[in-house]
């Protein structure tokens, strides 16, 4: 499977999450440079983490208008697996991929630990392989990761099966204390309605290594690629 | 024409201002008991030319909702002075 890292200037996160699909879980991976214009030859695009555009104006709203983001979203609407993770999942969001909006943590700090995250719908590309109940340890690092969508998105998102992942505490309770941002109904990751496109806050590439802390978030990265062999 | 555009703008009612409340509790510290309210937002200064006032002002929506504000969480107004 070839995967596809967008590289905007200012995205950190970008050789962690080449890292870990191509050293870790072996897969081909390639950076893709935010002037690039074509993204076919890829069959998951990941949109990392960091500070696009020096987060001016807002996180991810100039990012949006990047060359590479008129095809990021051709390939979303035609199917295609993409995952916006940190400042990537701000980007889907100002880009209308995904429902709701991202803004200012409620403590106004900003907030760098692991979380626990509740997997809210086992039926997606990025959850598939993940045994129910089991509770993923990914840590978070962000100022701006406090979900907003007003109550009719909410419903309808609850309704589709768009919330996959929520803040809980360590034996799995979605709880006001588990919740690290103020995020609404402690939201940590959403997905489109055709669940072919996930956002989220936490960093599944920090925690691909027992060295780093964690290696939960490897499975969501399996879950893509047994989602994509299986789609073959 | 030259127009020059003060846009401002706020986070919408429904969505909580966290750095509005923190002023809010520092201003009560401050004795200021009785403010009831800190919203907190961004003004910009827009400078541009258009050939008429309503072609300024159509343009300054459009860029608005297009990029300067987040419509999803977002509220803004503006005033247009010609310069």
């Amino acid at each position: 499977m070839k995967f596809g890292v967008v590289v905007f200037p200012g995205s950190n996160c970008d050789l962690d999450a080449y890292h870990l699909v191509k050293d870790v879980l072996g897969q081909q991976a390639d950076y893709i440079w935010h002037q690039e214009e074509n993204v076919s030859a890829f069959d998951c695009l990941i949109l990392p983490g960091g500070f696009s555009y020096g987060d001016y104006l807002r996180c991810g709203a100039i990012a949006r208008f990047s060359p590479v983001m008129k095809s990021v979203v051709a390939f979303a609407r035609s199917g295609g697996l993409v995952i916006g993770i940190c400042n990537g999942f701000q980007v889907l969001l100002e880009a209308g991929l995904l429902p709701g909006a991202l803004y200012r943590n409620l403590c106004l700090q900003f907030r760098c630990l692991f979380t626990h995250l509740k997997v809210e719908n086992r039926q997606t590309p990025f959850t598939g392989g993940i045994e129910p109940g089991r509770l993923l340890k990914i840590p978070i690092a962000h100022g701006e990761g406090n979900y907003y969508a007003d109550a009719d998105t909410l419903r309808r998102m609850e309704a589709n099966g768009q919330i996959v992942f929520r803040y809980a505490t360590a034996d799995g309770e979605v709880t006001d204390t588990a919740n690290p941002n103020g995020s609404l109904y402690n939201i940590a990751g959403v997905c489109n309605e055709m669940k072919n496109v996930l956002g989220m806050m936490p960093h599944p590439e920090r925690a691909g290594e027992a060295a780093l802390g964690s290696e939960d978030g490897r499975l969501i990265f399996q879950s893509i690629l047994k989602s994509w062999e299986g789609s073959r | 024409m030259m127009w020059k555009a003060e846009i401002k703008v706020l986070l919408k009612k429904s969505v909580l201002d966290p750095q509005g409340q923190a002023v809010e509790k520092a201003l009560a510290s401050l004795g200021y008991g009785n403010v009831q309210d800190v919203r907190i937002g961004k003004y910009l200064e827009v400078s541009f030319a258009a050939a008429s006032q309503q072609e300024a002002e159509a343009q300054v929506r459009e860029m608005s909702e297009r990029l300067l504000t987040n419509p999803v969480i977002e509220d803004y107004t503006f005033e247009l002075v010609e310069v």
